[in-house]
């Protein structure tokens, strides 16, 4: 068809493919990623299955309440409780734990790739403009496309939900870090310096506490991102609140669909102000 | 006096091109020619001077002329394109990264305009923070910021953030950590810019009260002409990346190397830097010793005056006469001008009181002063025209 300007299709489609598959030899490699992915997710889904759902939201609720210890929001306490009976009442609280299980490892891998990345862009130019179009290009290709190679690399499961999510959300950390750490004064890194500071000091000590706060906002953007994934890696086996709206759109199944669509949203609020709430803790 | 900072050929050049740049500026090309052949800005071209130990050292000039980058090269927080920088004779641009640190650490200290405070930290663990990237314990690095802000006055707010202080103290802040350190050399870059006048003039004296007991050698940046005659040892003033003079403030009131530095005192206060010594102009005298009423009569004329300063062979001030008295005396044949000497009524001053002190009684009384030295010998006098003429700077008296 593009022979209407005198070229042959390039093979894209066919490079990627054998790109994929020279990089599917790497069992070794995806193996080790996968344990260590499955390790993190097994914690927390043995964490959250061995405690009754009472604890937990007296654990949620207690840990609102410390995170807005200077002005209390008793609306967001009640909102806590009668949320979280509701998802117990319709009966989706695993799924509920397991979608809170993905969301909590895709934030916590994103944020151990995502600081240092970040750190790195801040601290080198060269870092920015090398990172910058490949982050752009991570968030913007539709999230769909992940779930491919993520199965030919990790199969199916919780495993390439993860992989999918990291991918995914992880960019706001990174820009966010970046950011953080460009904002610090130059008169403050010209302090730090003439006293002596060593890189690693300076680091420690004066950027990341002053890029605390904007570095939370990029986690929580992160948190929003993976939680978006949840329905879409559940077509690739990861279970929990996603596999019920999954399964509701194959029945067409609108009640049991917004179902567990509203628990979604429950977590995501209670998650969403939770981590505001941490980050505006201060001093 | 032994010299603490030595200076040579400094030059820095921002841009890719420097190496063309440098040849362009030993060609004697001046800054904007050089950015317009190739791109490259001139920060600082080859600068000289020498710091003496326990000296304020004022860097003067407007933005953009190169002084706040001289500062840096000194620590290097900027790094020269080429010069030397010594310290205590230590070549700095020889040492490697390990001893850089160490120098920064133990020899010099920085205070900001903006004060440079770390907002996230308390007054005492800003104080603190030299110390503790030292490696300092926790007892010792508390005590000494603890001294270090009584020292400036500082006494009881160290819990506070920076930002519930206001301007004033926050830099008090800023200058505590830098007396925190211990170091020999504190670097001041407009330290005192962003202050309101008031505060600015406060912050000034408590400086110099501050070097009269600790003897630092501090590197002031200013853009402020009076401030750098207040508290300047020397002043360096700086235009276009280049220095142009290097002088105590007197010379550069008394002699301004160019018509840049003779426009920028223009609006300086005088009073608070000449001395009665930069306005005395040469007294009409006689010496009583040697000559005779005539004598002082046809000086008066000359000289256009109405009194005359009487003097010994020492060149000791006896007092004064009146044309009135002289003409009398003359007219009765005597000579004997002793005896119309009037002793008293002639104010009289020390060569270095400031012309501020002498103000108000100048403008009050016609008679001039008498400007005489410990010995009791006449230098010169003070008369209203030529206090008015130093104030406006056109005619300082040369003959000091």
């Amino acid at each position: 068809m593009l022979n209407i300007i005198g070229l042959q299709a390039i093979p894209l489609a066919k490079w990627i493919d054998s790109l994929v598959n020279e990089l599917t030899k790497f069992t070794e490699f995806f193996n080790v990623i996968s344990n260590f992915i499955g390790g993190i997710i097994n914690g927390f889904q043995w964490f959250f299955d061995l405690i009754p759902f009472w604890l937990f939201i007296i654990i949620i609720i207690a840990l609102t309440a410390f995170a807005n210890k200077k002005k209390q929001n008793y609306a967001l306490l009640v909102f806590e409780l009668l949320g979280l009976l509701l998802i117990v009442n319709l009966g989706f609280w695993r799924d509920m734990t397991q979608t809170l299980t993905l969301v909590l490892t895709s934030t916590l891998i994103s944020l151990i790739i995502g600081i240092p990345v970040g750190i790195w862009m801040g601290k080198s130019d060269t870092a920015e403009l090398i990172f910058k179009p490949i982050l752009d290009f991570m968030q913007t290709m539709p999230a769909f496309v992940y779930l491919i190679p993520a199965v030919a690399f990790f199969g199916i499961g919780m495993v390439p939900g993860v992989v999918a999510s990291v991918i995914f959300a992880m960019p706001p950390t990174v820009r966010m870090t970046n950011l953080g750490i460009r904002q610090v004064p130059t008169e403050l890194i010209e302090a730090a310096e003439s006293y002596g500071s060593t890189k690693w000091q300076e680091l420690f000590k004066v950027q990341l506490p002053l890029a605390k706060s904007t570095m939370m906002a990029g986690v929580n953007q992160s948190m929003m991102l993976s939680l978006s994934m949840v329905v879409i890696a559940s077509m690739i086996g990861a279970m929990g609140l996603g596999t019920r709206v999954y399964f509701a759109v194959g029945r067409n199944d609108a009640g049991n669909g917004f179902a567990a669509g509203i628990a979604i949203v429950i977590l995501a609020i209670i998650l969403d102000r939770l981590t505001q709430a941490l980050t505006k803790q201060k001093k | 006096m032994t010299v603490k900072v030595k200076v040579t050929d400094l030059t820095k050049i921002f841009g890719r091109r420097s190496s063309r740049a440098k040849e362009l500026l030993k060609k004697g090309k001046n800054k904007s020619e050089i950015l317009k052949e190739t791109g490259a800005t001139i920060g600082v071209d080859r600068a000289n001077f020498e710091i003496e130990d326990g000296e304020i050292f004022v860097i003067m000039g407007l933005s953009g002329s190169g002084k706040s980058t001289v500062l840096r090269m000194i620590n290097r927080l900027i790094e020269p394109t080429s010069g030397k920088v010594e310290i205590d004779g230590q070549d700095l641009m020889k040492v490697d990264k390990k001893e850089l640190l160490d120098i920064r650490r133990k020899k010099m200290s920085m205070v900001f305009q903006n004060f440079g405070l770390f907002p996230n930290r308390t007054v005492l663990e800003n104080t603190e923070y030299g110390l503790e990237i030292q490696g300092v314990d926790k007892e010792t690095r508390k005590q000494k910021a603890i001294e270090a802000l009584k020292e400036v006055g500082l006494e009881g707010y160290y819990d506070q953030y920076p930002d519930q202080l206001s301007g004033g103290m926050q830099q008090r802040v800023g200058l505590a950590r830098a007396l925190a350190n211990d170091s020999q050399i504190l670097l001041m870059d407009e330290a005192f810019s962003a202050l309101d006048p008031l505060i600015r003039s406060d912050m000034q004296d408590q400086l110099l009260d501050l070097q009269e007991r600790l003897h630092k050698t501090i590197i002031f940046i200013s853009h402020d002409l009076n401030e750098a005659l207040k508290i300047g040892d020397h002043i360096m003033i700086m235009k276009d990346a280049k220095v142009i003079q290097i002088g105590t403030p007197e010379d550069i009131l008394t002699k301004p190397a160019d018509d840049y530095v003779e426009k920028f005192i223009e609006s300086v206060d005088r009073t608070k830097v000449l001395t009665a010594e930069n306005v005395m102009i040469r007294p009409t005298t006689i010496n009583i010793q040697k000559d005779g009423p005539r004598l002082a009569l046809k000086r008066m004329r000359e000289d256009e005056v109405s009194m005359v300063y009487v003097i010994d062979n020492q060149h000791k001030l006896v007092g004064a006469l009146d044309v009135m008295d002289v003409a009398k005396l003359v007219k009765e044949g005597s000579r004997d001008l002793a005896s119309i000497v009037s002793k008293d009524h002639i104010p009289t001053t020390s060569p270095d009181t400031p012309l501020q002190d002498l103000m108000e009684e100048i403008s009050q009384t016609p008679i001039p002063y008498a400007v005489i030295d410990d010995d009791g010998r006449l230098k010169g006098i003070i008369i209203r025209g030529s206090v008015l003429g130093a104030l406006t700077g056109n005619e300082v008296s040369e003959f000091a």
